[in-house]
């Protein structure tokens, strides 16, 4: 559940979403399920020339199974805290 | 249906954010590549995952899947593209990618031709070939250097 509270401190950010068919689009951050399934606001697709019939979509919901990265913003992720987190998290014995 | 309630993003996060979409008409990207228009007319919410925290199982669910109304398909190749009509579509969850909103209204950075449905399918088969015969040679090099192909990303691990 780490990185699930991690997305949600980054919801109203902009971020650039990358599928796993090579489709990038950029969209803010408007908000994240447990499996990190996202919906993205004002919604851009990077290669307008590729996928020219997506230029019309101004939000979408993007299943986080197809997901292959997330680009974030520098500015909004304290790496210091986020490694902190994660070696708490595998330190403590899982919840039941 | 009350929809102050539907719209709160507190209640409402990822997959069941969509019920504020319900009769909106929506671009739904297939894992086979395949693009359709449609109005969402309904969805479900199996697979809900017990496990975590009240919030989450009441409001988050794994696959929801879709019923799609006066569905068409719009087949890009290029700057071209025609729309086919297709009727009422039932999609399971885990073959959706991606769902978008649209605004035809906003002007588009590329212009597209609409073409008929003939010369649309004339053309996607010769891009579908042309790309067949990429992938091969590009088999066969990963091959040549000793490297075994890697399929299809989406296909295989959704």
């Amino acid at each position: 559940m780490l990185f699930y509270s991690f997305f949600k401190s980054l919801v109203g950010k902009e971020v650039v979403i990358e599928l796993k068919n090579d489709l990038s689009i950029a969209g803010i951050l408007q908000s994240v399920d447990q499996y990190l399934n996202v919906k993205l606001t004002d919604v851009q697709v990077l290669d307008p020339e590729k996928y020219p019939h997506i230029q019309s979509v101004t939000s979408a919901f993007v299943r986080g199974s197809v997901i292959r990265y997330i680009q974030l913003p520098p500015d909004d992720v304290d790496t210091q805290l986020l490694q902190e987190a994660t070696r708490k998290e595998i330190t403590q014995p899982r919840k039941e | 249906m009350d929809l102050s309630i539907v719209n709160n993003d507190y209640y409402l996060s990822g997959m069941a954010a969509l019920i504020g979409d319900i009769d909106k008409q929506l671009m739904v990207m297939l894992r086979d590549g395949r693009t359709l228009i449609a109005f969402l007319r309904s969805l479900d919410q199996f697979g809900r995952d017990k496990g975590y925290d009240e919030w989450s199982i009441r409001y988050c669910f794994l696959v929801g899947n879709l019923v799609l109304h006066q569905a068409f398909e719009r087949i890009c190749i290029g700057h071209q593209y025609a729309d086919i009509p297709r009727g009422l579509f039932v999609i399971r969850g885990e073959n959706v990618l991606f769902i978008g909103e649209l605004d035809f209204h906003q002007p588009l950075r590329v212009p597209l031709i609409e073409v008929t449905i003939e010369e649309i399918l004339k053309l996607q088969k010769e891009d579908i070939e042309k790309k067949g015969r990429i992938e091969k040679l590009r088999q066969k090099a990963m091959i040549e250097h000793g490297l075994v192909g890697e399929g299809n990303p989406i296909e295989e691990h959704y």
